[in-house]
């Protein structure tokens, strides 16, 4: 995934105890993996004082203990960054991997249909390029545990509908700008859903409430909606997900 | 164990500590009280080393009846307090013993007033925290008939201590500094925004509270953007450019633009002001904010400093002038002298 425009990363402070790195203002593809990147590799390698590590979509914020000496940190944020900025723009090898049951269609995705079409594919190449894709936790936010997963193929660049659908269930799957939420509980929504699993992403009383973390692997497997149906019931909420750690 | 009994709940009344921080990457926000001041001011009173898990009033209290002898700190909002029918002195600490009916009414200003127990709540903690968080159903508002367990007070025979408060439950000035958003604003918006008189609006609750003015305060450049991580304190602008300040309880991720950032020493200025009060905010350089700043640990260590035992004759409080008796900024009677 190339971008012709080239990068600015921009270190800037939050509050009086953090910075924000910051790869674009908009969501260009190519700041969103530059922001993946970042995340990755200071979270392997945290600077002294750094307590908290936060990505959003195209921004990695860093929050640090007050003893820290933050011109020093800034500085190195800002190296740290300009090399994100002028090396290779690919997503980060994953180090765990997510398989989550999805149900496509009909009840399960009433836009399914529309969504296809407006990709240029019919409903079965749809579901058949979704459950293909390699895609990513880009960021977690909105909610608890809430995943924004991508980044489908430039076709699959649907604009946000123009009229919200008032209420989509928890677990729902939709898509938009080339990328899938799945929502942790009911919503508003100007995203078309596609499906619905029955994992849920955000569960207080299981022993990890919000087990996704930004840039997990995410691959969704097609299911029949009675197997959802029967995935609802486990009293987990991880809805037949499973989880693979690579490396 | 000692039970706090809630026979009672007039305001919204919620279990609050200072939050679990550190799960932004997860999506969840800090939470906890909305005035943390309150809260640090309820851990000097008692001769707390941390602060203790409370219960947030929102608006109004309620009644309340203990089943062993616990000190219980009042701080934050003033609001009108009675044991067994007997007025008790806000910001101040007060034995309670079982059988005694203590009665806490409306907020006479502000709007979070805390009850502190002296051994804290020791409700189930999740992630590591006590605090309601309510937009995500963790917890939920405490109704008559509630009964809450609490530590046992370490020192029930400790003397009853008070605090002259700091002046925050009228509005007035907060100070805000540049955030990563402030320069996407024309600097005629911003200092038409700096000049601007708000009015604590009708929309408010923990995730939020709303300026209201007739001005409106926006950026060509909030259409397309990013969203972002925000976090309490953020002056969010809705896309018709009305601000609103993120408070404990608000997401971490939004797509609106924020013009800066309240000072954290100055949150509970905002938190505090009851609609139709008036807030003014100040840009404050970024400097002199690292200059102001204090840690949340040295706040409580100056608080506990200026803790004073509460059953004093006037005549022989030699340095009374200091103490904020006439000040149109707070209720007036909370330094009462029982």
């Amino acid at each position: 995934m190339t971008d012709p425009r080239p990068l600015d990363a921009e270190v800037l402070p939050v509050g009086l105890d953090g910075y924000l790195v910051r790869f674009a203002l908009t969501p260009e593809p190519a700041a969103m993996t530059a922001a993946r990147r970042f995340a990755t590799r200071i979270g392997e390698a945290a600077p002294e004082g750094v307590v908290e590590i936060a990505a959003a979509l195209v921004s990695v914020l860093v929050r640090f203990a007050p003893s820290t000496d933050r011109g020093a940190l800034e500085t190195q944020l800002k190296a740290m960054a300009d090399e994100i900025v002028s090396g290779p723009l690919d997503m980060p090898a994953p180090t765990r991997l997510w398989t989550i049951p999805v149900a496509f269609g009909g009840e399960e995705g009433p836009q399914l249909g529309q969504a296809a079409q407006a990709a240029g594919l019919t409903e079965a190449q749809a579901v058949h390029e979704i459950c293909a894709a390699d895609l990513r936790v880009l960021t977690i936010g909105f909610a608890p545990g809430q995943p924004y997963i991508g980044l489908m193929p430039e076709h699959w660049n649907l604009p946000r509908l123009s009229e919200l659908t008032p209420s989509v269930p928890a677990g729902a799957l939709v898509v938009a700008v080339r990328q899938f939420v799945l929502f942790g509980a009911e919503s508003a929504t100007g995203w078309q859903q596609v499906g619905r699993a029955a994992f849920r992403s955000f569960a207080p009383a299981r022993a990890e409430p919000m087990p996704l973390r930004g840039g997990d692997a995410i691959r969704f497997a097609r299911a029949p909606a009675d197997e959802i149906a029967r995935l609802s019931e486990d009293t987990d909420r991880m809805g037949g997900a499973s989880l693979e750690v690579l490396r | 164990m000692t039970t706090l009994s809630i026979t009672r709940a007039d305001g919204i009344l919620t279990v609050q500590d200072m939050g679990r921080p550190g799960h932004l990457a997860q999506g969840l926000s800090r939470g906890g009280a909305m005035d943390r001041r309150a809260l640090l001011e309820a851990a000097a009173l008692l001769g707390a080393r941390a602060p203790l898990a409370a219960i947030e009033m929102a608006g109004a209290g309620g009644r309340f009846s203990v089943d062993a002898p616990t000190r219980i700190a009042l701080t934050g909002a003033p609001m009108s307090a009675t044991l067994d029918g007997e007025a008790l002195r806000w910001n101040a600490t007060h034995l309670v013993q079982p059988g005694q009916l203590l009665q806490i009414g409306g907020a006479r200003a502000g709007v979070y007033g805390y009850l502190t127990p002296a051994g804290g709540i020791r409700s189930e903690p999740w992630l590591e925290s006590r605090a309601t968080h309510l937009s995500i159903g963790i917890g939920t508002t405490l109704a008559a008939g509630d009964a809450l367990p609490c530590g046992d007070d370490p020192a029930p025979e400790r003397p009853a201590h008070g605090l002259a408060p700091e002046s925050r439950f009228d509005g007035g000035t907060f100070r805000v500094i540049d955030g990563p958003h402030t320069a996407l604003f024309e600097a005629d918006v911003l200092e038409a925004f700096y000049a601007t008189d708000f009015t604590r609006g009708p929309r408010g609750n923990r995730q939020g509270v709303q300026l209201a003015a007739e001005a409106r305060f926006t950026t060509a450049q909030a259409r397309g953007l990013a969203s972002d991580l925000i976090g309490p304190g953020d002056v969010q602008m809705t896309g018709d450019g009305v601000p609103y300040v993120l408070m404990a309880e608000c997401q971490t991720v939004g797509g609106y633009p924020r013009i800066g950032t309240v000072h954290p020493a100055d949150l509970p200025i905002v938190a505090q002001a009851a609609p139709g009060a008036i807030l003014r905010p100040r840009r404050m350089p970024f400097d002199e904010a690292l200059a102001a700043v204090r840690s949340e640990e040295a706040e409580l260590r100056d608080l506990a400093g200026r803790c004073a035992p509460l059953v004093r004759d006037p005549a022989t409080i030699h340095d009374l002038l200091s103490y904020q008796l006439v000040s149109g900024a707070t209720a007036g009677d909370d330094l009462d002298l029982d």
